[in-house]
């Protein structure tokens, strides 16, 4: 339940004041694996993967959502929902405070219903420039009520999960924002509805061992941080180093925890094949 | 005797003078007796007062306490014919999990818990009650057979977490969690879960979905350490004490959060002062508690289960 995946976030927005003056705010970024510096607009083109090496950047919620769903398909539920502060700590309201005007977020995740290639789909998609992601009691209401109108509306779920675990200022409230995601889920399988989890860079803590864990389809984005413990807690605790690729996707899927690592190039049409696979009857 | 903690010192020199004034009274055949009670009174009230006032920080010390009564304790107190099931039929067998089926009360019962050592050797093999995930699916494989045979389930969290390490991130400790958590929402069997000591993050909730959750009185619960959490927002682990009464871990703020359903009272100066007093306490406890359990239809247990789950935490508006 750590949030130790700020060290290996390669994807850094180009800091103006770091960079010379031919470097203009907001046209350019710079790879965070290659260093390779891109124009955005190419950059956006691209589903922000760098065109030199492939990597993949974090997206925000609403890039997500924009590069996933059909255009003008999505309608926003709960976005209204605030943010709680169940103990009233001073820092913590600041740390909201702050993730809110750089993010234009209520909350790290964002919830919704719409169409990919015409296939309705309700979908969760978290976003990792919010608290890292975190989820406390408003992300794990939010990821509930999504599952919920997955089963009211019998509709397929897909979540993105992005989040470096529980978030630790709500206490034991948000540890158990996991079983509450956990029993939603388990109802949307009992009516026999499909559920693909998109596990996207970091998918780590309380969030890998919840809902992200139990898609019937378990789909990862290449190279995303994946697991449960902290790599930093880790190594302090067996004091040595960890394996080159330790706790990616790839290592996961070696492992057999992954269906299927797809780049983000081929993703909507993948799930649009999953979702078409899942209706029912002939056709 | 149990070790002495920091705080605990003005007791202890209380009761190191009575025991002085005992022995001098026996060698010098003068009678003490009043002396000795006036001492043994005011021990009593030192006690009281330190035991009624305690802050968040000196409650973690007691839930870590290493003469703590552990898994094994209890089920030798409040079991009989208990056989321990070993092994996730997948992987191995993990030492910081035990786990079997037992006679508690009448019923006959599947038992599950972290088990931590006593001392060093001990925790060596018990890995300090961290487990593995084969430690999760060993648990997950005797909570379905307690289903297909109708017992109950009883699980004892004891853990200050999932263990940090490369073999336990390889085998999909993630999805273990997980799927324990998911086993337990749909298990249809009444489940008791108790917080015997520590209840560190989702190790500890990996066997607490329950349709009870009792805390024993100084037994502690949160997402994270309080070393953990002072090191990580405050970048400053020497401020654990502090962080301890920020995340609100003890029985009474777990209780008071919606999270706990029942507090166990343990002996006055906790549970590793009397074990079995300790054990008597939690048994009647239990007790009631299965009692009321087995009543419900499994079916229905289920329902309430989720429901029991689906408010903690609720947002105020809306
Ligand atoms: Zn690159």
């Amino acid at each position: 339940m750590v949030l130790d995946v700020f060290r290996k976030q390669k994807s850094i927005a180009v800091q103006p004041e770091l960079e010379s003056r031919e470097i203009p705010e907001g046209i350019w970024s710079k790879c965070g694996s290659c260093s390779e510096i891109l124009l955005n607009k190419d950059l956006d083109k691209n589903l922000k993967v760098c065109l030199k090496c492939g990597f993949h950047f974090r997206l925000t919620a609403h890039e997500r959502i924009k590069f996933t769903l059909d255009s003008k398909s999505f309608r926003e539920m709960d976005a209204d929902v605030l943010p709680v502060n169940p103990f009233k700590l001073t820092d913590y309201e600041n740390k909201l405070t702050v993730a809110r005007s750089k993010s234009s977020l209520n909350e790290a995740v964002v919830t919704g219903e719409g169409t990919i290639e015409g296939f309705p789909v309700v979908i969760a998609v978290m976003d990792a420039h919010f608290m890292m992601g975190s989820m406390g009691t408003v992300v794990g209401e939010k990821i509930t009520r999504a599952v919920e109108a997955a089963v009211s509306g019998e509709k397929p779920l897909i979540i993105f999960a992005a989040s470096g675990g529980a978030r630790m200022q709500e206490g034991i409230l948000s540890l158990m924002q996991l079983v509450k995601t956990v029993e939603a889920v388990a109802r949307l399988g009992d009516a026999g509805q499909l559920y693909i989890s998109v596990l996207t860079d970091p998918t780590t803590g309380g969030v890998s061992a919840s809902f992200a864990a139990l898609g019937d389809i378990i789909i990862a984005e290449p190279d995303a941080l994946i697991g449960f413990a902290g790599q930093r807690v880790i190594e302090q605790t067996i004091r040595q180093k960890l394996p080159e690729g330790f706790q990616s996707a790839e290592f996961f899927k070696q492992r057999g925890f992954i269906d299927s690592i797809v780049p983000r190039s081929e993703l909507k049409g993948t799930l649009a094949r999953l979702l078409e696979l899942h209706l029912q009857g002939v056709k | 005797m149990a070790a002495i903690l920091e705080f605990e010192k003005p007791i202890q020199e209380l009761e190191n003078k009575i025991s002085e004034l005992r022995s001098f009274s026996k060698e010098k055949g003068i009678d003490l007796s009043n002396e000795i009670s006036i001492l043994e009174k005011r021990a009593m009230e030192v006690r009281e007062s330190i035991y009624g006032n305690l802050s968040s920080w000196q409650n973690v010390l007691i839930a870590r306490h290493p003469e703590r009564p552990n898994t094994h304790d209890y089920i030798e107190y409040l079991f009989t014919d208990f056989l321990e099931m070993h092994g996730d039929r997948l992987y191995g067998d993990d030492p910081a999990v035990v786990g079997g089926i037992g006679r508690f009360n009448g019923h006959a019962v599947t038992l599950i818990g972290h088990l931590k050592g006593k001392d060093t050797k001990e925790n060596l093999v018990r890995n300090f009650g961290m487990a593995h995930p084969e430690g999760y699916r060993k648990a997950m494989r005797l909570m379905k057979q307690a289903e297909k045979f109708r017992r109950p389930v009883i699980c004892f969290i004891d853990t200050p977490g999932a263990y940090p390490g490369i073999g336990a991130e390889e085998r999909g400790q993630f999805e273990a969690i997980a799927k324990s958590i998911l086993t337990m929402a749909k298990l249809k069997t009444p489940i008791i879960t108790v917080v015997i000591g520590e209840g560190g993050s989702g190790g500890a909730l990996a066997f607490g979905v329950g349709d009870r959750i009792l805390m024993q009185e100084h037994a502690i619960y949160s997402v994270i350490s309080p070393e953990g959490y002072a090191s990580i927002l405050w970048k400053d682990s020497s401020r654990a004490r502090e962080a301890a009464d920020v995340i609100r871990l003890t029985a009474q703020a777990i209780l008071e959060l919606g999270v706990a359903d029942k507090i166990v009272p343990e002996p006055l100066g906790g549970a590793q002062r009397d074990p079995e007093a300790a054990a008597e306490l939690l048994g009647q406890c239990l007790a009631e508690t299965l009692d009321e359990l087995v009543e419900i239809e499994p079916e229905k247990l289920v329902l309430l289960r989720h429901d029991k789950f689906r408010v903690i935490g609720a947002l105020g508006a809306d």
